[in-house]
């Protein structure tokens, strides 16, 4: 072919061979778990689009029987149990995260919550559930609201440890050193300039925890379990989106399966949104 | 001129340890150190990084540190404001002696030690906040001065860094925004805003260009006037230039100390002598 190089001919193709191989296979791959992807999202579109409408955001979860209804009490429910989660556990993780970081570093007590934190993170949320079913639930002998924030907190938590924990890790020392060369005391350097630092980093692991929760079924079905009517009552049972969904995706009614199909619409925008948000959080940061 | 070499000379400086005042043969007017370090021995766990360091850092002057790599002359720095404390390991013993108080005795409020030595790194390390932040910050941590004031003493600041005309017009910028050479500037001011008496600059030109450093080496001329000044630096020609006194590092030693036109020009020992002419490091 070309005389001028002294590429040996056979190697060179035995390489474009492999490398073509290589890319069928990835790109096979790739389309398995797309092709899922958006089965799953189609159906969703079709089935959940129907069900949305003004009705759904207006009226509560109808009674056995009769027709329509909504998913208002659902909705304000679950806004009302991830905004009380998110209240406790940020600061929570936000501070324990920089104890890890900047404070405990290679102690005793750093590297049990470190581990406890990792337990944690991949524990089963149906265990989570239970847990404070036993503790919570179980002993006011009755399911609250504020059962499911502490279950839902219980998730959040080490997901905001181990982000901010991570965020902190990457300001470089040097930062932390000008801190000090003006004579700066540790607690202003940790909030002021390192935490400042790092500031997008831990709100993108805030708004991950979010959208972890806030599709999360098991942990309130034991805890803030549903609650037919609109209530605000934290101290009550109260509806949420996972739980009527579960319930009403198995019913035999045509209505509340279709308000099954909305809901599950709904949650798959806000953690789509919480994603893109989180994202973008993030980029504006490392762009400025 | 012949006093002036034997004052200097380490071995004179190692019979006078411990006076404050000494006296300038040439001027005639008494010197004073604004640091004295004595007997000075440095461990980064169990490698030691100094060895028996003697010299004497003159009060309004520039001194400056220089060496091959890893010679010690960063940690040097790092001892006289105890930067190295923030490290577990890492211990200093001997005297260093700043006005007369010995800042390596236990007890010694370092966030206040550090607020009258200052130090500038090699990296710009701009605080992830505005640029007037960036200034007020420190000063707010020891001095409570109105709004006002403090929108002077930023200007000052700034001015002493020759970075006024450049940020004037965005002060509320982030200091992230600015240039590498003007995040520089900016950390400059910032360590000026605080008004400490002694300056330690470690490499701070070294991730600069020449139009950058060119700036900075002006206003280390322009700060000694008022401060302290420590330079660390890889640059010969940049301690010739900038330096009153030059101390010659080598392995964790001090090879050679003394005034800068006399070690450059006629350096006492054999490996100044080498490492300055480029026949080594």
């Amino acid at each position: 072919m070309n005389t001028i190089t002294n590429v040996d001919q056979s190697i060179f193709s035995k390489r474009k061979r492999a490398n073509t191989i290589g890319l069928t296979l990835s790109m096979g791959a790739m389309l398995l778990g797309m092709v899922f992807l958006f089965w799953i999202l189609s159906v969703l579109l079709y089935k959940g689009f129907s069900a949305i409408d003004l009705n759904l955001f207006i009226h509560s979860t109808p009674a056995p029987g009769s027709e329509g209804g909504g998913l208002a009490n659902a909705i304000v429910g679950s806004l009302l149990l991830v905004g009380t989660c998110t209240f406790f556990s940020t600061p929570i993780g936000v501070l324990a995260g920089l104890y890890l970081s900047e404070y405990g570093d290679r102690s005793r007590v750093a590297a049990i919550t470190r581990f406890v934190t990792d337990i944690m993170l991949s524990a089963p949320s149906i265990v989570i559930g239970l847990f404070v079913y036993a503790f919570i639930v179980a002993q006011a002998k009755h399911f609250s609201g504020w059962a499911g924030t502490v279950a839902l907190a219980l998730i959040a938590i080490p997901v905001v440890v181990r982000t901010t924990e991570n965020m902190l890790r990457l300001v470089p020392g040097s930062l932390r050193e000008a801190a000090y060369a003006l004579g700066t005391p540790k607690w202003k350097v940790a909030f002021k300039v390192t935490l400042r630092a790092a500031q997008s980093g831990v709100m993108t692991g805030i708004l991950l925890a979010l959208a972890r929760v806030s599709g999360e079924t098991a942990p309130l079905l034991f805890t803030a379990l549903n609650n037919q009517f609109f209530s605000t009552n934290m101290n009550a049972p109260m509806a949420n989106l996972p739980v009527v969904i579960f319930q009403f995706a198995m019913s035999p009614y045509d209505n509340w399966v279709e308000l099954a199909w909305g809901g599950a619409l709904l949650i798959t925008f806000a953690v789509l949104g919480l994603n893109i948000l989180a994202r973008v959080v993030f980029r504006e940061k490392v762009q400025g | 001129m012949s006093n002036f070499k034997s004052m200097f000379d380490l071995n004179q400086i190692d019979s006078q340890g411990g006076k404050v005042v000494t006296t300038n043969q040439q001027s005639g007017q008494a010197v004073i150190n604004a640091l004295e370090v004595r007997n000075l021995n440095f461990y980064y766990g169990s490698f030691q990084g100094l060895k028996d360091i003697n010299l004497d850092i003159e009060q309004g002057k520039v001194t400056a540190f220089i060496g091959p790599s890893g010679c010690g002359k960063s940690t040097l720095l790092r001892t006289l404001n105890r930067m190295y404390d923030l490290y577990p390991g890492q211990r200093a013993e001997g005297e260093i002696n700043f006005y007369g108080q010995n800042i390596l005795e236990p007890g010694q409020d370092l966030n206040l030690l550090r607020s009258r030595i200052g130090m500038v790194f090699q990296k710009p390390t701009p605080f992830p906040m505005s640029i007037y932040e960036n200034i007020a910050f420190g000063v707010r941590l020891y001095e409570r001065l109105s709004r006002a004031e403090m929108d002077e003493r930023v200007e000052w600041a700034l001015n002493k860094a020759a970075l006024w005309n450049e940020a004037k017009d965005k002060l509320n910028q982030s200091g992230l925004s600015l240039s590498g050479g003007q995040q520089q500037r900016l950390c400059i001011a910032r360590g000026v805003a605080v008004k400490p008496s002694v300056m330690l600059l470690d490499e701070p030109t070294s991730a600069l260009d020449p139009i950058s450093t060119g700036k900075i080496e002006e206003l280390i001329n322009e700060l000694k006037h008022e401060y302290t000044i420590a330079i660390v630096t890889h640059n010969m020609q940049q301690a010739a230039r900038v330096s009153d006194y030059t101390a010659y590092m080598y392995l964790g030693s001090l090879v050679e100390y003394g005034k800068t036109d006399e070690i450059f020009i006629k350096p006492k020992r054999k490996e100044t002598e080498d490492y300055i002419t480029g026949r080594f490091g």
